[in-house]
């Protein structure tokens, strides 16, 4: 029988809404489905954690070295408590790629990134390639680590009520690292992961005025806000909006690549959107090849239309 | 001051990866193969450090078959200051790299390592980690921008949430994300008197490493295909093709 520590993700006192999904790729495992919450103060996170469908037990973990996300002081608490469990699982968010591998070093164990389909306690599916090709991969004897993909997984339902459970772990905070601070872009647009609606602009948009464009028809038909690397590189909008291989990885019922060629790095990241509407005035562009619904023109007076008659 | 950078051979990222039909792999002879992205961003910021006085030696360290060799070339054409291939063919687990390097590291003196955040064939995203974590060392994952003053790196990640800082000690490792800075165009002597320098060769037996549990590949796949859409002509077309599917 197996028994998952699922790592949860959290900030500012609230639990990562990955963390649900995680729950969902943990339970087909089969077994008993712990969250770790590694905090200065874990109670509303191990609370809201207690609620999700198919957890069995909370641990928090309340210490001052888990204050702020440093892999170094975080990965030891983890394999601390990861004594006795046969699958540690994080999110696949940056939080989850910087932890998870260094505590399957630690446990010297090796690690799958981004599960996107459990097929038993072993074996389990993950893309390579930026997604071009999807391996089967059985894991050998021994402890796994995971970080799951969080755009193959629909989020459990609030509707458990599993026990919370304190746990000490000796973690002492490194003097090596130092947390300087977080410069985060606060938004009122939905977030980018969640969104049920997501519209990109690529490098089409010339210029952070113009990306005006993309916010305007986002904010009108209530959708989050993606763009691909080149918009980010030329510095219309922050690198948290880049999606893709390299960037987020998403899953919405409705995707708009507005100026977007649609190269295999960018397409990495919506491969689950379940339909994907491309505006681009080149009719060649490869973004047609994987679009459910193509427009070919220029952006600058389709968009501002489209706004209008949503 | 010492620093190191992994540089893997990988497909080419231009490259359109095809399935074997049978299911055991991807096709890669006969197919362009590069230094991963973002090991030469690693690499440029190890120039950009030394140019600016901050390192004196950069190391650059491969492990692979006996192509590996290209990958090399190319670092020391960066201005890598020394060479050191790890020889082994077939499949290699992040895990083994990740202790294959801290053996390389312990054995130069090192104080900093840089890696790239993933390499884009196996997308894997752990070597870096897992040495820092074999060492004990503190690191500082996909970096958008490293300064380095005295013993001191301030780093800032590019995280899902923004933009995070993190002030490092060295000895460290560091893994570079694609905004760190635009890699240089290699110039033709550099790229002739790279082919003159010497690469050491070493075996994980010589470096004391054993290999570590294989995570086995059963079969590879194609990803689902994604039925051919529709072109339509007008907003009002592409509005109306919405409401068909309940999205508008
Ligand atoms: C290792 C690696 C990782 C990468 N990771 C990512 C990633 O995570 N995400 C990502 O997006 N990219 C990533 N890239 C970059 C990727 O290869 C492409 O360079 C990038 O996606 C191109 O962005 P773009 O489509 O906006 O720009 P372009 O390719 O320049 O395309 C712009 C498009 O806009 C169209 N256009 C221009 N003007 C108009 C107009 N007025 N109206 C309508 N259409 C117009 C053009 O026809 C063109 O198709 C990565 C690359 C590498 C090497
Ligand atoms: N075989 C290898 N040779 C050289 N560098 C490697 C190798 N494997 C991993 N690396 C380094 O580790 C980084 C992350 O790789 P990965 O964990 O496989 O995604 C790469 O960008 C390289 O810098």
């Amino acid at each position: 029988m197996s028994k998952i520590l699922v790592v949860a993700e959290h900030a500012e006192g609230k639990l990562n809404a990955g963390v649900a999904k995680v729950i969902a790729a943990a339970t087909p495992i089969g077994g008993e489905v712990h969250v770790l919450v590694l905090a200065a103060d874990g109670a509303s996170v191990a609370a809201e954690a207690a609620k999700l469908a198919g957890v069995t037990k909370v641990l928090v973990a309340d210490n001052a070295a888990h204050a702020t996300p440093i892999a170094a002081n975080l990965a030891p608490s983890v394999v601390e408590v990861a004594a006795g469990y046969t699958h540690v699982l994080f999110p696949g968010t940056t939080f989850g790629k910087d932890v998870a591998p260094r505590v399957a070093a630690k446990l010297g164990v090796p690690q799958v990134s981004d599960v996107m389909a459990v097929h038993s306690a072993t074996s389990f599916d993950k893309p390579i390639y930026a997604g071009n090709a999807i391996t089967t991969v059985e894991t050998p004897a021994g402890t796994m680590v995971a970080t799951v993909r969080l755009a193959s997984f629909t989020a459990v339902a609030a509707t458990g009520s599993a026990a919370i459970e304190k746990v000490s772990v000796a973690t002492v905070a490194a003097a090596h690292t130092r947390y300087k601070g977080l410069e985060a872009q606060k938004s009122a647009r939905p977030d980018l992961q969640s969104a049920a609606k997501v519209v990109s602009g690529g490098r089409a948009l010339g210029s952070s005025e113009n990306f005006k464009v993309i916010f305007d028809f986002a904010d009108k038909i209530g959708a989050g806000v993606g763009a691909s690397r080149a918009a980010v590189d030329s510095g219309y909008v922050p690198n948290d909006m880049q999606v893709g291989q390299t960037g987020k990885i998403i899953a919405p019922s409705l995707y708009f690549a507005i100026g977007i060629s649609g190269a295999i790095q960018h397409l990495a990241g919506i491969k689950d959107a379940k339909v994907i509407v491309a505006i681009n005035k080149d009719a060649d562009a490869p973004i047609f090849e994987v679009a459910d619904i193509g427009l070919v023109g220029d952006l600058f007076t389709l968009v501002p239309e489209l706004q209008a008659k949503m | 001051m010492k620093a190191i950078v992994s540089v893997k051979r990988v497909v080419d990222y231009n490259v359109r990866i095809q399935v074997k039909p049978d299911g055991s792999g991807v096709v890669t002879d006969g197919v362009k193969h590069s230094m991963n992205p973002f090991d030469e961003i690693a690499m440029e910021e190890a120039v950009r450090l030394k140019e600016k006085g901050k390192i004196t030696e950069i190391i650059a360290v491969t492990m692979g078959g006996a192509k590996n060799e290209e990958t090399l070339r190319t670092a020391l054409a960066f201005g890598a200051t020394k060479a050191i291939h790890i020889k082994e063919e077939g499949e290699i687990q992040p895990l083994t790299a990740a202790r294959a390097f801290a053996a390389v590291f312990k054995k130069e003196g090192a104080s900093l390592f840089i890696a790239g955040k993933q390499a884009i064939d196996d997308d894997a995203n752990q070597t870096g980690q897992m040495l820092a974590a074999l060492l004990d060392l503190p690191q500082a994952t996909f970096a958008g921008k490293v300064s380095i003053e005295g013993n001191v790196a301030t780093v800032v990640r590019e995280v899902d949430a923004g933009l995070e800082t993190l002030e490092i000690d060295l000895p460290a490792v560091i893994t570079a994300d694609l905004r760190l800075n635009e890699p240089r165009y290699l110039k033709l002597p550099d790229i002739m008197k790279a082919k003159r320098i010497p690469i050491e060769a070493v075996t994980l037996a010589d470096l004391g490493v054993t290999a570590a549990a294989a995570v086995k590949v059963i079969k590879t796949t194609p990803p689902p295909s994604r039925s051919k859409g529709v072109m339509v002509k007008t907003v009002d077309e592409l509005v109306a093709a919405l409401k068909a599917k309940g999205l508008a």
